[in-house]
């Protein structure tokens, strides 16, 4: 590596100037709310082991406006997490076989077959 | 050949990309705002209920899943995306993100266990 790398300056909003870099921003963000909702869950566990009370508490702070603006946030961006990762699933593990590619179409439909029965699986589990 | 960490790092982002890709809305759903909104009953996430779920050793397993591997897909696509932003990716925002991912895995897998 050469001891000065020319590194050339970006403005800092680079990912504003073309609709392109903003859905990718927006893709890469969803990380933010993905971790904090791995946080929000081991919370709710620790509130769950120090008791009903404690838990009670927990349960009521979901109901406060600011929680229900993060998860509607965070929804957003999950399906933003999820919509990506299923049309970039095929360009990750290209299928082919012989010398023939498969086209990524049905790769990407299978992705939001399964994705459609486990999202129902876990909502009747979530009801009964 | 220079050992690499990249296997392990990649196999962690592309597994947890997978599982949030599939489970994470729904469950943003239910917790988020189904449940706290009244769409569905608040038995759903009931205090008896979740002790029955966490105490199962299987259901333990499939929470520290659910927990573990987001978070690390999420600490290793915040590392990359504090790049892009400018930040350099060097020792001190590797350090920031994994060893919050890696607090985040513990700190679920000692109250799993304690529960």
């Amino acid at each position: 590596m050469s001891r000065k790398p020319y590194l050339r300056k970006m403005p800092k909003s680079w990912w504003l100037a073309q609709r392109r870099y903003t859905s990718y921003m927006a893709r890469e963000m969803s990380c933010v709310f993905i971790g904090a909702y791995s946080v929000l869950i081991v919370l709710g566990l620790y509130r769950l082991s120090q008791g009903r009370a404690e838990y009670g508490a927990f349960l009521d702070a979901l109901q406060s406006p600011p929680s229900l603006v993060f998860h509607a946030a965070a929804l957003v961006f999950a399906l933003i997490h999820t919509v990506s990762w299923f049309s970039l699933a095929p360009k990750a593990m290209p299928l082919q076989i012989g010398e023939k590619k498969l086209s990524g179409g049905p790769v990407v439909l299978a992705h939001y077959a399964v994705w459609v029965v486990v999202s129902a699986g876990v909502l009747l589990v979530a009801r009964i | 050949m220079a050992k690499s960490n990249k296997p392990i790092v990649w196999s962690l982002f592309a597994g947890g990309g997978m599982l949030s890709a599939f489970v994470t809305p729904v469950l943003i759903f239910i917790t988020g705002l189904a449940v706290p909104l009244g769409l569905m009953s608040l038995d759903s996430l009931s205090y008896d209920r979740m002790l029955v779920l966490a105490q199962n050793p299987i259901a333990k397993i499939v929470l520290f899943a659910v927990i573990f591997l987001p978070l690390w897909h999420a600490a290793h696509r915040l590392l990359t995306t504090l790049h892009d932003l400018g930040l350099p990716k060097g020792r001190i925002a590797m350090t920031l993100c994994y060893g919050a991912a890696a607090l985040g895995s513990i700190a679920a897998a000692v109250v799993l266990l304690r529960i």
